[in-house]
């Protein structure tokens, strides 16, 4: 076929009407949806599901918690039990993981020391979500000159240097877990107010949170209602990613000897105990402690990067 | 600018303030005097050593002292050593952690950016899964176990390198190393993920178009862009350095200042603990300070007086 030249005034020559045949409308409704609709959290669901390093993460970390539960209740040795003739002792058949210089159980004390390491995580995360939460969300709605004292006071808190801060605390409280988290806690939340007050600030000026006031709604309620659920994307990558924070926080302190005390077993206690042994040659006792406080590490902090990624709107596709 | 740096310098002054007086009002609700160690001590004694280091005055009297010891860089005696000073210990120790954490820091900069950019240029290839691989191991294992691993297997099964002190530089790498590894990591990420983005954006092409040579896109054009987020994380990286230097130290017997630290938290070394936490949050609050200013001299676009609300 040739296409009709336009260069001249000449009167273009279509087909006539009656050579054309209209196409048969098929019989299913055109306005149906094929594709089921995805929510913003199914959406994310699909997302993360087909990233496999953050799937590896959270993999690693359900078999992390089961064992933590599960592991010391598996083991016929107690955590703190003793028996000296069965010190430094290899891995084997009976001590899986091995034995330390006071002959306690490596495997058992390495799940003990997971429940610690996790406890102190989420709860650290939680705290941080509480507090961060309802300052940040109160701050970013107020706005104005309420908003710029409490973030001034924020800028003041997140200046502190965390770790120093936190070694003074336990110092002054005596260690203990409670000090840990509480200590994490002080600088810990700032982060947390800082992106849910950002999220807040732009938020509300959207017209739903219009329709609710119009509609009578107070604060409180489109605080919790209407803004909060709609940063809850931004949060729980925050809160994933303080985990790790919290972890190697607790591990340090340990390690130093400001944090869980002899005989409990927490990875960084068992890593310190562990430090005389490398001239002596008993790899395990540093081994397990050191592998799995970093593969927690690991797990956490490539979920939180799965999740940045499922729950960020600007790549949803 | 001036006006932004000024507001930026009280806010500064501020927080030093406080963390002053935090360490003050924390350290003297520790339960347990300094002397309460030597049992020989008799009242009359412990009564004249209280006196000489004004423990027996109203805590506010004693904050003013230190306030005013402060002002004129006097970090005041050390109780356990009584015959050193706090400023003495912090200009024996410090030069030696500064020295180790400035390598470090160096170090990781320097090489993880150009494990980034070279992660990022070839991208979705061997060396950009190997450097982020490398990158995903140095933020999940902790310093001090990195440390204890390079011991054994760089110091004590290949025997390269000694294992601890601080004598020549061949003592300075393990240390350096196990306390860079972390920032290293942290840097690379960024610096790819920052040099990804860039790379696709308009200028790029165009440079590519007029033919500079691939060294003076990525250079000139691509890096300068891409390391904004770098140095906005900077004060974070110091202060890991920083904190996490204490227990390479004490891993590696370095006689700097995170030994001091350590040992004054066993000695109720009010006056050590104290001083060196002012010292090292002042340190950090200033470097924080500096890296906020250059990163308003070095990307314009920021404007230095934020608008509240926006």
């Amino acid at each position: 076929m040739v296409l009709p030249n336009r260069t001249g005034n000449e009167k273009r020559q279509f087909p006539p009407d009656e050579l054309f045949i209209p196409k048969k409308r098929k019989a299913r409704n055109a306005d149906a949806i094929v594709r089921p609709g995805l929510s913003y959290w199914q959406d994310a669901r699909r997302r993360l599901v087909k990233n496999k390093l953050a799937m590896a993460g959270l993999v690693s970390l359900i078999l992390l918690i089961i064992m933590a539960i599960f592991g010391p209740i598996l083991s016929p040795y107690e955590v703190t039990k003793q028996a000296l003739t069965e010190s430094n002792l290899p891995p084997s058949a009976s001590h899986w993981f091995g034995t330390d210089n006071l002959g306690r159980d490596v495997f058992t004390r390495t799940w003990y020391g997971a429940r610690i390491s996790l406890f102190v995580g989420v709860m650290a995360a939680l705290v941080d979500f509480v507090i961060g939460v309802i300052y940040g969300g109160i701050s970013g709605y107020k706005g104005g000159r309420t908003d710029h004292y409490m973030m001034r006071i924020v800028e003041i808190l997140y200046g502190l240097p965390y770790l120093l801060m936190v070694i003074l605390l336990m110092v002054v409280m005596g260690p203990g877990l409670l000090t840990i988290i509480v200590a994490l806690s002080i600088t810990g939340w700032t982060g947390m107010a800082r992106i849910v007050r950002g999220q807040v600030l732009q938020l509300k000026h959207y017209e739903f949170v219009l329709a609710s006031k119009t509609f009578g709604g107070k604060t409180r309620r489109i605080i919790r209602k209407h803004l909060l659920p709609n940063t809850m994307g931004p949060i729980i990558v925050q809160m994933t990613l303080t985990v790790p924070t919290a972890i190697f926080a607790e591990a340090f302190l340990s390690f130093i000897g400001l944090g869980v005390q002899a005989p409990y077993a927490s990875w960084g206690v068992m890593a310190s105990d562990a430090l005389s042994t490398i001239l002596t040659g008993q790899w395990w006792r540093l081994f397990f402690p050191a592998f799995f406080i970093s593969l927690t590490m690991f797990a956490f902090n490539v979920l939180g990067d799965g999740l940045q990624d499922a729950l960020d709107p600007k790549l949803r596709r | 600018m001036l006006k932004y740096i000024g507001k930026r310098f009280i806010s500064m002054m501020i927080t030093i303030w406080v963390i002053v007086t935090l360490t003050f009002f924390l350290m003297h609700a520790i339960p347990g005097s300094p002397f309460n160690q030597e049992r020989n001590t008799n009242d009359t004694v412990r009564k004249n050593l209280e006196a000489h280091y004004h423990l027996d005055e109203n805590l506010f009297v004693q904050y003013g002292i230190y306030l005013k010891s402060l002002l004129q860089f006097d970090f005041g005696p050390s109780i356990k050593q009584s015959s050193t000073s706090v400023n003495e210990l912090l200009s024996r120790g410090f030069p030696i952690s500064f020295e180790l954490g400035s390598v470090a820091l160096l170090f990781s900069i320097v090489s993880g950016i150009a494990l980034g950019i070279f992660a990022a240029l070839r991208h979705n290839g061997v060396i950009d899964y190997g450097a982020m691989t490398l990158a995903v191991i140095g933020i999940s294992v902790p310093n001090f176990i990195m440390a204890t691993l390079l011991i054994q297997v760089v110091a004590v099964d290949l025997k390269l390198l000694p294992v601890a002190t601080w004598a020549s530089y061949k003592h300075m790498i393990l240390p350096a190393l196990a306390l860079s590894m972390s920032p290293l990591a942290i840097i690379a990420r960024l610096t790819r993920s920052s040099m990804l983005e860039v790379l696709t954006q308009d200028y790029i092409r165009t440079a590519r178009a007029k033919g500079l040579s691939p060294f003076k896109i990525v250079v000139k054009h691509a890096l300068r862009n891409a390391l904004l987020p770098v140095i906005t994380i900077l004060g974070t990286l110091v202060a890991a350095v920083l904190t996490g230097s204490f227990v390479i130290e004490k891993i590696f017997a370095i006689p700097g200042m995170g030994q001091y630290f350590v040992s004054s938290i066993n000695d109720r070394d009010y006056p050590v603990i104290m001083g060196t936490t002012v010292f090292y949050s002042t340190l950090l609050i200033f470097l924080l300070f500096l890296v906020d200013i250059a990163y308003g001299i070095i990307d314009p676009r920021i404007k230095l007086h934020k608008k509240e609300g926006e």
